[in-house]
This record gives structure tokens, C-alpha cells and sequence, in this order.
């Protein structure tokens, strides 16, 4: 892991996971918002939707609200999406019951 | 809390629909609400968005994400959409998208911003600027459903001029409704205009409600940190940002 | 396949014959981040270029500023398919800051502050190619656009281009940065649109 720069961050132009429903949702059946996730940087939990969402043209990066540190990065080019979640130890969400 | 998965039926991923743009009416002079129609419209849950697909005719495409402002029994589905000078899409949303024009549309999406009507905690709302449209959407769908989940909703926003849903706001049903003014407030407010701080938000009561606050990124922050130091649970807040700008 | 929206035009963009395929023209210069801006004290900023071997070159940003700076004037072309035309820098040529650095590396990692990183091979640094710049269009480089200093290398994909550069690893062999983990091309020649992997 990274030892952090000596520069003092300044979060700025973040939104958050709630914008990474609709492009999430080109690849998973289930809404992953309310996916619960665990920063492998500073163990901190948080829900996908409170991830702070940087929308960087060449991709999405949801970063951890403590650390900072990127737990998901979405890349969708023509042919492929690519989903990195190094990030996250883990990735939990509840399944709807049957027949819903 | 309570799981918060929104089901859907398992189509697979989620498609790119057409709507039609099928009424427009003005909530400022700068803000209207597109009323759309879309065939076999899942239903959705109040604080769900849609994201919308525009592409030019050389095939230049950009997609941005509304806030759906309707409640799931409304037989529209409706956006308020604030144009923004400087920006690429709420100039021709507000200004050109013609009356039957389609226009692509993927929803709805989005658990985590959501109420639930069968829940039963007390519900507080806070809203900044046109942060307050999903707010609204939550506000239709307990009139709609007949609830009398205790709501309250307090609508930060710049000026008398800027407020959407005015009328529905002003209806004196039982909504707890405060209009917080930052730069230019009625005459006679008691309340001088300025930014949100901890006296206008209420003190926390027996029951935690589950707040939702939706804005600017640095006004959610600011919303939500005066909450937690006040005394709210984290947990039982949800938040969603909407950037520097604003929608 | 998606459908025209009628009327819809986006910003006003021309093709002109200086723009790699699949670019369009921009008049603003777009802030694109992959994370918060850091901000970092210029007492405490340094650049260094560092070898598997031998000790790193470091550079204040006192060191920095004595060195006889360029002002190239160049096009950069961003992989999310805006360009920009005739962009005007001040800054230190790599050729300069790499003659104090030997070396039998084919390849470069760039670092940033924030962690950001960046690869591409050593003989794309040298000949005229880059430079650490520090002052845009006349004025200092403001930190949301990469300042105190970025790295320009305006013939690849301006992915390349790190902002707020803290380090260069000269390496054996080509480690994927950032967006190529992702993805995106290892190289990033616009004129040859490699965006992707695999391009």
C-alpha cells in the first residue's frame, strides 16, 4: 500500500455511487448501490452509494469517504466494461427473496 | 437497517428504453418539469433516478442522470430538469427538446436513495436547490399512498423565485415544510437569508427518523456532518450529491 | 445502437484537419479526475527520476525553476475525444532533466501525488517530446489542471500528461499505470487511436 504524499487533499468535484446504478446495472441484474464494501486501504464500510464518485472521462472511480483510496473503478469502453475491485475486500448485498 | 435491494424483474441488464416527451410546464423561470411516456414503465421506488442518453446526429452522445420527480402512481413519469447555463444538456432539456420527441432513457436505478412507504420510521427531508426533486417524489408518494408517516422537509434554495413545487408545498397538508432562503428571503421572513446551519435543523426526538439529503456535494457534506453532530445516527442517513453544480 | 435525440447538438464542435480521427475541438479546457485535487506546499514539492540502480535525482522546485525553461506550443488530445489546439507551456524538457540520469531502461512509470500513475516507454520522454511544465497559457498551472507541475507528453493520449508529477521510474520492463490496468492502451498514439487495449 502506498504511503500517503506529504500534500494535504482537498476532496473537490466528487458526486457520489448513487450515479453508478445505471452503468452498474449494464452488467448486474441486482441494484449494487446498496452493496456494502470494505476498504482494503483503511478497512472503513461503506455503502457503494457513499462512495465518493469521480467521473473522469476515461472512467468511473468511487474512492473511499475515509482514505480516499479508489475501492471500484468502472471503464466502459465500446466492446467491454471492465469492473476493478481490488479495492474492496469484499462485496455484500442482499438477494431479493424468490418471487419478488 | 432494513435490506434495501430494489428487485427487478430479471431481464438482464438494464436496457436503453425510448420515451416520448409528451407535456412541459415551467417551475421557475429557469427550471421545467418534462412530463414523459414510456411503454411497459417498471414502476419505481420515490428517490430513484434515470439516466438519459443524448446523441447528435454524427453520433457525438453524452448521458446525464435526473432525478425521477413523480411519484410511482402518477401516470407520467416526470423530471424537473434546472438549466444551467454552461452546461452541454439542460439547455436543449429546458429550451429545445420538442413536444413527441424521443429520447433515450434507463431506469429506474438507484436502491440506496430510496424510501420505502411500509417503512415507519419518521422521514426527514433536506434539499438543496434542485436536490429537493427526489425529496418531492418521496413528499407525491406518501399523498398518493395516504400515508401519515411523519415528514419533514426543508428545502434550502436561493431566492423566492427559485422554488420548485411551490403550490404542492404550500398545500398545508400535514408535510412539515420550511423554505430556508440563502441570498434573498420574502419580506417580513423572520428568518434572515443564509446558508443552512444547525438552528434550522430539528433536534433529534425519541424516534430516529431516517433522513434523506440530496444537493451539491459540499451542502449534502455540510448537512449531513451538522446532523451527525447533533447527535443522528449516521446509519439512518442517505445522501445523494449531486456534483459542484448542482444537477 | 442508439437512437438520434432530434435537436440535440452538444457543444459546438468543428472537425479540422489538425485532429486525430474521432476527436472534436474544445475551446474550454475540461477537468477530468480520477480523484481529489491534491494540494501540495511548494517547500515541500519535489520531483524525482529514479533507476533499479543507483541512487534518485531529485529536484526542489527551487532546482526546478533555475533550469532555462521551454515554452513549447502544442495540440493535446484526450482520450474521452476532446482536442486542443496550440496550447501554450512553461516548463523543463525531460532531455534536460535526463542527462543527469544513467540509465538502460526502456520504460518509464510516471507517479503522481495522489497516487495516480501513468506508463510509457523511455523513448517517448526524450528528443523533444517532454517536458515537467508548470506555467499554462501564461499563468501558473492552477492545481484542478495538474499544477504545481504535470508532466506533458502531447504526442500520446493526454492520459499521459500526469498531473501534479511527483516521480519517473525508469524500468526494464513496461508496467501498466492507472487507466492501462483498466484497459486502456499501453501506448496511446491519438493518430493511430489506440485508445484500448488492443487497439
Amino acid at each position: 500500500m502506498p504511503t500517503p504524499p506529504p500534500a494535504t487533499i482537498h476532496p473537490d468535484g466528487h458526486t457520489d455511487g448513487n450515479a453508478l446504478a445505471g452503468p452498474l446495472g449494464e452488467l448486474f441484474a441486482v441494484d449494487l448501490t446498496a452493496a456494502a464494501t470494505s476498504c482494503v486501504g483503511c478497512g472503513r464500510r461503506s455503502h457503494l452509494a457513499e462512495l465518493h464518485l469521480y467521473s473522469s472521462g476515461p472512467g468511473l472511480i468511487a474512492r473511499c469517504p475515509g482514505c480516499h483510496d479508489p475501492v471500484l473503478r468502472l471503464v466502459r469502453t465500446p466492446e467491454r466494461l471492465i469492473l476493478d475491485l481490488r479495492g474492496t475486500v469484499s462485496l455484500s448485498v442482499f438477494l431479493p427473496s424468490p418471487g419478488e | 437497517m432494513a435490506r434495501a435491494a430494489i428487485r427487478r424483474r430479471l431481464t438482464g441488464p438494464l436496457p436503453w428504453r425510448v420515451a416520448h416527451l409528451v407535456g412541459r410546464r415551467a417551475e421557475t423561470a429557469t427550471a421545467n418539469t418534462l412530463s414523459l411516456r414510456l411503454d411497459d414503465w417498471p414502476g419505481h421506488l420515490p428517490g430513484q433516478h434515470v439516466d438519459l442518453r443524448l446523441t447528435a446526429e454524427d453520433g457525438y452522445s453524452v448521458q446525464r442522470s435526473y432525478s425521477i420527480a413523480s411519484a410511482p402512481e402518477d401516470s407520467m413519469l416526470e423530471l424537473t430538469v434546472q438549466l444551467l447555463a454552461e452546461g452541454e444538456v439542460s439547455p436543449f432539456l429546458v429550451r429545445d427538446y420538442a413536444l413527441g420527441d424521443p429520447i433515450e432513457l434507463r431506469g429506474p436505478v438507484g436502491g440506496w436513495f430510496a424510501w420505502e412507504p411500509d417503512d415507519e420510521r419518521p422521514v426527514l427531508l433536506i434539499g438543496g436547490g434542485s436536490g429537493v426533486v427526489p425529496l418531492m417524489a418521496m413528499v407525491r408518494t406518501r399523498r398518493a399512498l395516504g400515508r401519515t408517516t411523519p415528514f419533514t422537509l426543508l428545502y434550502s434554495v436561493r431566492t423566492p423565485e427559485d422554488v420548485y413545487y411551490r403550490d404542492e408545498l404550500e398545500r398545508g397538508d400535514d408535510v412539515g415544510v420550511a423554505i430556508l432562503y440563502t441570498r434573498r428571503a420574502p419580506p417580513g421572513s423572520r428568518r434572515p437569508p443564509q446558508r443552512l446551519s444547525p438552528n434550522d435543523l430539528p433536534p433529534l426526538t425519541e424516534r430516529h427518523p431516517v433522513t434523506y439529503i440530496c444537493g451539491p456535494t459540499g451542502f449534502v457534506e455540510a448537512a449531513a456532518g451538522m446532523l451527525v453532530d447533533l447527535g443522528y445516527d449516521p446509519d439512518q442517513i442517505r445522501t445523494e450529491r449531486f456534483g459542484p453544480t448542482g444537477a | 445502437m442508439a437512437i438520434v435525440t432530434p435537436g440535440f447538438r452538444g457543444r459546438r464542435r468543428a472537425q479540422a484537419d489538425r485532429l486525430p480521427p474521432g476527436q472534436y475541438l474544445e475551446d474550454d479546457f475540461p477537468v477530468l479526475s480520477a480523484g481529489p485535487t491534491p494540494r501540495i506546499p511548494l517547500d515541500r514539492w519535489e520531483f524525482s527520476i529514479e533507476t533499479a540502480t543507483g541512487p534518485a535525482r531529485v529536484w526542489t522546485w527551487a532546482q526546478l525553476l533555475a533550469i532555462a525553461p521551454e515554452t513549447p506550443t502544442v495540440d493535446i488530445h484526450c482520450v474521452t475525444k476532446w482536442s486542443k489546439l496550440d496550447t501554450r507551456w512553461t516548463g523543463v524538457s525531460l532531455d534536460t532533466l535526463l542527462t543527469e540520469v544513467d540509465t538502460d531502461a526502456a520504460f518509464a512509470l510516471v507517479e503522481s501525488y495522489g497516487g495516480y500513475t501513468t506508463n510509457l516507454p523511455l523513448a517517448d520522454l526524450l528528443n523533444g517530446q517532454a517536458w515537467i511544465v508548470y506555467r499554462y497559457d501564461g499563468e501558473d498551472l492552477r492545481a484542478e489542471h495538474g499544477g504545481p507541475a504535470r508532466l506533458l507528453v502531447p504526442h500520446l493520449y493526454f492520459w499521459k500528461s500526469a498531473k501534479w508529477v511527483r516521480r519517473i521510474h525508469l524500468l526494464p520492463r513496461d508496467q501498466p499505470g492507472f487507466w492501462e490496468s483498466l484497459g486502456y492502451h499501453d501506448y496511446g498514439d491519438p493518430w493511430r487511436e489506440q485508445r484500448y487495449a488492443g487497439d
